[in-house]
């Protein structure tokens, strides 16, 4: 009786979601996959079967693996960078010092500011000698730096950006987390004689675990979205120094008019996407308490 | 660490620290303050006695309907934040109050789209509301993300930590299950959803691939996509027009949120997310 | 002649289907839609409603909705997913170099056969050659131009006085422009550069476009008239790339890695570089912020002076009744009338592609307020159109990142060349029967 009436209520009210969900996510998976098996309709030939041959011509498009090294290099310095930073301006406005709600309010402002706005602000702090980080950087003899014109130093200047945007945003997960932990548990270490260090160590960091599993998602989904600077500022280049995946899918899609095409790389950030979240949920399975 | 004292100490080595960090973060914003209030020659070069002006103001204002665009960007996010907090809930509550025979195999499943975010499904999604004849409109913008894993996980995560005590006694007292969800679930969980909330307004208030791909129009287009059309004409950028336009069109949220920042933090805080 | 005879038949029977449909459903106007990108700045998008108001009110049998569309890049894909959903604009404003990618996917129809009283054909002959000629494709044309820009060169008249050189005097040949370029050379007392001598854009985007004007003066060719061949390996395309590198490397005039579009005006206006290669679209920009005395100069060249071409022309798409591709065609023909054609381009910068434009009054009092405008006009007889293939999305990105390779010292010029035409050829492969 109880576990019909859980059915009916149950699919009631999971039904909308389900719907959406089914639309949005579960049916165009299955579809990618597919159209990823097919050549690209145009205007005169329509779409038909070709088996492998796009995931062939995608192992040998250096594009291709340019933009996934890069995404890697991306992610793998965006997400520690952007998660330390913020667990580090949480501590520092937790501390007491002065003017903290002028300084929490700095950190944060760049969560407001749309990526493509700043975008050409940070295109002048870019800028080669008259930029702002060239004006400051010239009294030490450091200027002439052309930051997002040469290959070595694009990509880092575009993770900077991204850093400076996210870390202001996760730290006022940390902040409320770090509200949270009782000043007994803190004292009680104290008390036991544990240098500040190990505190930290022992147990502010341990009680903060379920915090940084929640901005660790957010940073992972945000170092494969993240792109509107890479469109507002490089467009991939110089030369696909700064070409991410989901960059190339959309230049595939909406400028090359390539779906089938693009529709096999989908499947590649599909898949890179499902392997972290299985490692990620495996890994917080052993360290977060997630009931 | 200095974290555990708690106290107010002079300008130590940690506040410099801290204030010379906030400079950095803030310098974008400042600068875009500096370019916008005075003439274009000195965009690139600072000088304090510069001549102040509201000239850049007027010629974005003239050039873009930008108050339409800030608009457009409200509707977006209220639409999305009202649907994804009435679907997520339900279907939370789905999963916690009326499990049934594979109610686990359909959670596992709304796990996947926690990763994979509609971005990464854009063309297929676009064909998609093509065929539902929905392109350049704000639903569109919209539909893909009413249905948030993320929030159905989370709440989830916190319904489970309501003592099942309290959902008893509600049913004891008469309430029907839609009453039990809205006197005892919601309200326990609103720091969650605050935090939810954030997260979300921050993440549709600054979305701009996919608003770029399906609007067309000055009635649909939100505040991102219509910057990043100002900003790119044929004669390269030009910083006191697009600080200015920047400024105009982030001020409102930027006041609200200088006015109400510390009720907004504090109330946040009491939320803390687990 | 048969051909455009029988179409003319086709377009007279859809005229009167048309008119039999309108008349009985009352008396209905004849819609059409036109997208629009607007490029440079300015509230443009009133001038141009502007202009539809006028053509309605001289034609009350065709309702326009113009729409704004953003750039170019929104407003093809906007159009290009519109058609492909069923329901293109009627018309648009779309980049000239887009022809082969709709001729693929098969939307647009060529405008010969509208072309049929002598007032007509009149009308057609008065487009300059240079712009005509890249709207062809197999014999046939595909869009009228509209919105024509062609790429200057900018040089700063103080820098030179300074710099011991004349001032009026601009380069003529490469060998002139490296020898100004290095007279124009400021460092500080670190040795760091202050004053560079030339700029040419290379980012994603603008780099194509500048090279095709380098090929252009060096004699060479990008590519072929039908969009299915490239030429980057031929030595005249090798040369040019290797010039453009050698600037830094060699000369040291132009400044390392990618010269940034977005920000060269301000290059040019801060002083920091003194001549620069863009747009005549940034002339209304320019002239209002330069600090200083500058000219606009037409390119240099290595075996002749050239320039390139680019802008936008008009389309008309395929999917639409005929009614409607013939008021199309009439809104085409109002919008590029000569007195409109002057207010545009003096409102705008571009260069109006009809000669008698140019000798319309208005354009005449511009003109000589503004010499530097007809410059540009002078080039185009010495312009080529910009590099433009089949997959043109594809192949021109990946000459922009074998340019982008050769910039930045990533490869050699001939090594980045070669690798991009073996990957263009893999690309244009199907297309070459």
């Amino acid at each position: 009786m109880k576990t019909s009436r859980n059915a009916i209520y149950g699919s009631l009210l999971l039904l909308p979601a389900a719907v959406l969900l089914w639309t949005f996510t579960y049916q165009p998976i299955l579809v990618t996959i597919v159209d990823s098996l097919y050549s690209t309709p145009r205007g005169r030939r329509p779409a038909r079967f070709i088996g492998l041959d796009h995931y062939e011509t995608m192992m040998a498009d250096p594009v291709f693996w340019k933009s996934l090294v890069n995404n890697l290099i991306y992610a793998l310095t965006t997400i520690p960078l952007s998660i330390g930073l913020a667990l580090a301006m949480a501590l520092l406005v937790n501390a007491g010092i002065r003017g903290r709600a002028l300084t929490r309010m700095a950190y944060f402002t760049p969560t407001v500011l749309p990526m493509v706005a700043v975008a050409n602000i940070w295109m002048f702090f870019y800028t080669p000698d008259y930029g702002l980080l060239d004006q400051m950087l010239r009294p030490f003899g450091l200027g002439g730096n052309n930051w997002l014109g040469s290959s070595e130093t694009a990509l880092g200047a575009l993770i900077a950006i991204t850093v400076w945007k996210e870390a202001g945003f996760f730290m006022i997960f940390y902040l409320a987390a770090l509200q949270q932990i009782s000043p007994a548990l803190i004292e009680a270490a104290q008390l036991e004689g544990a240098a500040p260090s190990q505190v930290f160590r022992r147990v502010t960091l341990p009680l903060l675990m379920p915090t940084t599993l929640f901005v660790a998602i957010n940073a992972v989904i945000g170092a494969f979205r993240l792109v509107d600077h890479v469109f507002a500022m490089t467009k991939g280049g110089p030369d696909n120094a700064t070409m991410l995946l989901l960059y190339y899918i959309y230049q595939v899609g909406f400028s090359f008019w390539d779906t089938g095409y693009a529709a096999a790389l989908t499947v590649i950030l599909l898949a890179a996407l499902a392997l972290i979240a299985m490692f990620q949920f495996g890994y917080a399975d052993r360290r977060v308490h997630y009931r | 660490m200095k974290a555990a004292e708690h106290r107010v100490t002079g300008i130590d080595a940690t506040t410099l620290g801290a204030w010379l960090l906030a400079l950095l973060w803030i310098l974008p914003l400042l600068y875009a303050l500096f370019a916008a209030f005075h003439p274009p020659e000195y965009a690139t070069r600072f000088d304090l006695l510069a001549p102040i002006t509201l000239d850049n103001f007027r010629r974005a204002w003239n050039a873009a309907p930008f108050a339409r665009y800030f608009f457009n960007t409200f509707v977006l996010v209220t639409l999305i934040l009202a649907c994804q907090f009435v679907l997520c809930t339900l279907a939370a509550y789905a999963f916690v109050c009326f499990p049934f025979r594979g109610s686990e195999v359909i959670f596992m499943l709304v796990l996947i789209q926690l990763m994979i975010m509609p971005e990464a499904l854009l063309i297929e999604n676009y064909r998609t509301l093509s065929r539902l004849g929905l392109l350049d409109t704000t639903l569109a913008m919209g539909l893909p993300y009413l249905a948030s894993a993320f929030g159905i996980f989370l709440f989830r995560q916190t319904f489970k930590t309501i003592p099942r005590e309290l959902e008893e006694a509600a049913h004891l007292e008469g309430a029907n299950a839609l009453q039990v969800l809205l006197r005892v679930f919601v309200p326990l969980a609103k720091p969650i959803y605050v935090a939810y909330g954030l997260v979300a307004v921050s993440y549709h208030w600054n979305n701009f691939l996919w608003p770029l791909v399906v609007t067309n129009s000055v009635e649909t287009r939100p505040i991102t996509v219509g910057l990043q059309i100002f900003a790119t004409v044929e004669q390269g950028i030009d910083w006191s027009l697009v600080t200015a336009a920047t400024l105009l069109s982030v001020a409102p949220l930027l006041v609200a949120f200088l006015i109400f920042q510390r009720q907004f933090v504090q109330s946040f805080m009491r939320a803390g997310i687990r | 002649m048969n051909t455009s005879r029988r179409s003319f038949a086709g377009i007279a029977l859809g005229a009167i289907a048309g008119l039999a449909l309108s008349t009985s459903t009352a008396w209905a106007q004849t819609k059409i839609s036109f997208y629009y990108p607007v490029q440079v700045g300015g509230p443009l998008t009133q001038v141009i409603d502007g202009y539809v108001t006028k053509f309605k009110a001289a034609n009350p049998g065709i309702d326009v909705e113009a729409v704004y569309s953003g750039n170019y890049i929104d407003t093809t894909t906007k159009a290009l997913t519109a058609a492909k959903a069923g329901a293109p604009p009627t018309i648009a404003v779309l980049l000239a170099t887009d022809i082969y990618t709709f001729l693929d996917e098969d939307v647009v129809v060529p405008f010969d056969g509208f072309i049929k009283t002598a007032a007509d054909r009149a009308w057609l002959a008065g487009f300059m050659p240079a712009y005509l000629k890249s709207a062809q494709v197999g014999g046939k044309l595909w869009s009228i131009p509209f919105q024509r820009s062609t790429a200057v060169l900018y040089w700063n008249k103080k820098a030179f006085a300074e710099s011991g050189l004349n001032p009026e005097k601009y380069p003529t040949t490469w060998d002139e422009m490296v020898a100004y370029g290095k007279a124009v050379m400021r460092k500080d007392a670190s040795g760091k550069v202050t004053r560079w001598g030339v700029g040419i854009p290379g980012n994603v985007g603008s780099a194509q476009w500048l090279f095709g004007a380098l090929v252009a003066q060096a004699g060479g060719r990008l590519f072929n008239e039908n969009g299915t061949e490239t030429y980057l390996t031929d030595p005249k395309v090798v040369e040019a790339l290797q010039f453009w590198v050698d600037l830094n490397k060699v000369h040291g005039v132009h400044p390392p890695g990618i010269q940034e579009w977005g920000t060269t005006p301000a290059d040019f206006l801060e002083g920091r570089i003194a001549m620069i290669w863009t747009t005549t679209g940034n002339l209304v920009n320019i002239r209002r912020n330069a600090q200083f005395d500058f000219g606009v100069a037409p390119y240099p060249g290595k075996v002749a002076p050239a320039s390139v071409l680019g802008g936008g022309n008009f389309y008309i798409f395929a999917k639409a009744t005929d009614a409607q591709k013939e008021a199309a065609f009439q809104f085409a023909k109002f919008m590029t009338q000569d007195e409109l054609q002057a207010d545009w381009n003096i409102q705008t910068g571009y260069v109006a592609p009809r000669d008698a434009t140019w000798e319309t009054a208005a354009m005449k009092k511009f003109v000589s307020e503004v010499p530097a405008a007809e410059v540009a006009r002078k080039q185009i007889p010495n312009s080529v159109p910009e590099f433009s293939t089949y997959e043109n999305g594809r192949t021109t990105k990946i000459l922009n990142d074998a340019i982008g390779a050769a910039l930045t010292g990533a490869k050699t010029p001939q090594r980045a060349l070669a690798d991009a035409q073996t990957e263009i050829d893999r690309i244009l492969r199907p297309y070459r029967k």
